[in-house]
């Protein structure tokens, strides 16, 4: 357990097994782990722009998902992602959302 | 380090008097499977089920008086543990796979859920085949009844039709084009025509088949096959809120967004997600990877070992319960940045 934020490790979300075997699930190539969090923060703050959302890193083992006014939760895997989103929007985040997918359609998530 | 070894747990689910004990019954009596323990779940006060099995011995397990998906819930976990325990004392036969049998009005995903969650059981064991026996003579009024008959057929693996010998002919063949739209990929048994196939049924399942493309070809050839054939003729189906329909992708696609939106899908209406099963075309990956969903429960992904054809889209199925699949559709391409191909609707 990390003894700052108290969230327990190890229970390995299926998003965590990455295109690389191993990358999330044993620490076999630092390198690569951190340029796959890295990509998996540039595709969700793509959809999470909608909310007025962003991610980012924390410590190469969580993630903060912060609102524009400062409020902030930390998010383990993509697995809490949403959960921590509507709980800071007080919304739901829909992905079946036509408005949503209309501005997803607009700007590619490849950027 | 040595891999772990996993025991499958097979679930059988089923309506209530659609056969499951019977089904059971059989599949014991094959020596393949001399080394399976039984978990039975009665919704009685007074246990039945376990004496029709007439065998007696520690890896018999009953759990009565309540249901296995609500009630008794936690009495499931700790049977498992126990059974477990007492194989690793040596004081029950070393079994090798467990069955799971429900009720017949157990939603199933509570119970396969239980198995991916409790913090010991997943460590020990892992889901296998799920097996749905569908009464042939009454299957049409139940499904038309009760939600938890659709959920069961929709989990299912391998589907069993009961009591074919009872029923017309008609009503059955209605019976079977109706389970062929609601769940097109699994394969279907008729119990009373076939000997069954205990290991086909309970043990080809596509962990322990991951590395056999054939196996990963008859996975996903009968919902193609069933789907192309189904969309040619398919009635008015307005009445019918759950519905399949595959999807697939040319060119490889990025593991994170597929993630990103497919949990995303799940955590809004995983309820309504009754199946995602595909074959996918992951970038920076040489081989397929498979991804296998029952509602909010993903099983994990499996590094196949190769291909199991010539044809390298990607290939998704999902069986859901009143979703607007032209939405799923848009809005898995804008995530992902490129239009799926629509296969076909069943």
């Amino acid at each position: 357990m990390c003894s700052l934020c108290g969230i327990l490790g190890g229970s390995g979300h299926w998003t965590d097994a990455a295109a690389r075997p191993g990358v999330f699930t044993r620490n076999v190539d630092p390198l690569q782990r951190r340029r796959e969090r890295a990509h998996r923060i540039a595709c969700a703050s793509r959809v999470l722009a909608y909310y007025g959302l962003t991610l980012s890193d924390w410590q190469a083992s969580s993630f903060v998902l912060s609102t524009a006014t400062g409020k902030t939760e930390l998010v383990e895997d993509l697995g809490h992602l949403w959960a921590a989103a509507e709980k800071l929007l007080g919304r739901p985040c829909d992905p079946l959302d036509p408005d949503l997918i209309i501005r997803l359609e607009g700007g590619s998530l490849h950027g | 380090m040595a891999e772990p070894i996993f025991t499958p747990v097979n679930l059988i689910t089923g309506f209530l008097g659609s056969g499951k004990t019977t089904l059971l019954q059989r599949l014991l009596a094959d020596p393949a499977l001399a080394d399976t323990a039984v978990l039975i779940n009665e919704f009685g006060e007074v246990g039945l089920d376990h004496h029709l099995l007439e065998r007696i011995d520690d890896t018999m397990v009953l759990l009565q008086s309540g249901c296995l998906c609500c009630t008794i819930r936690g009495e499931l976990s700790s049977a498992m543990r126990d059974l477990h325990s007492k194989r690793e004392r040596g004081t029950v036969p070393r079994f090798r796979r467990l069955v799971v049998e429900s009720t017949g009005l157990a939603d199933p995903f509570p119970i396969l859920s239980t198995v991916r969650a409790d913090p010991v059981l997943r460590h020990h064991f892992r889901l296998g085949n799920v097996i749905t026996t569908v009464d042939a003579v009454n299957g049409l009024d139940q499904l038309a009844r009760q939600v938890e008959c659709t959920k069961q057929i929709a989990v299912a693996d391998r589907l069993v039709l009961t009591k074919t010998d009872l029923a017309e002919p008609a009503g059955a063949d209605a019976l079977v084009e109706r389970l062929s739209r609601i769940n097109p990929s699994a394969p279907l048994w008729r119990a009373a025509e076939a000997p069954l196939d205990a290991p086909a049924l309970l043990s080809h399942d596509l962990f322990a088949t991951a590395g056999r493309s054939g196996a990963a070809r008859r996975w996903f050839a009968a919902e193609l096959a069933t789907s192309s054939a189904a969309e040619a003729t398919a009635p008015n189906r307005h009445d019918e809120t759950v519905h399949a329909f595959a999807l697939s992708f040319d060119g490889q696609l990025d593991w994170t967004l597929f993630g990103l939106w497919l949990t995303m899908l799940l955590h809004r209406h995983g309820d309504q997600v009754l199946r995602v099963k595909g074959i996918l075309n992951v970038a920076d990956a040489d081989a397929p990877v498979a991804i296998h969903g029952v509602q909010r429960l993903v099983h994990p992904p499996i590094h196949m070992a190769e291909w199991p054809d010539s044809d390298r889209r990607s290939r998704l199925v999902f069986i859901v319960d009143g979703l607007d699949r032209v939405l799923i559709e848009r809005s898995l391409g804008a995530f992902l940045g490129s239009v799926p191909l629509s296969l076909s609707a069943v």
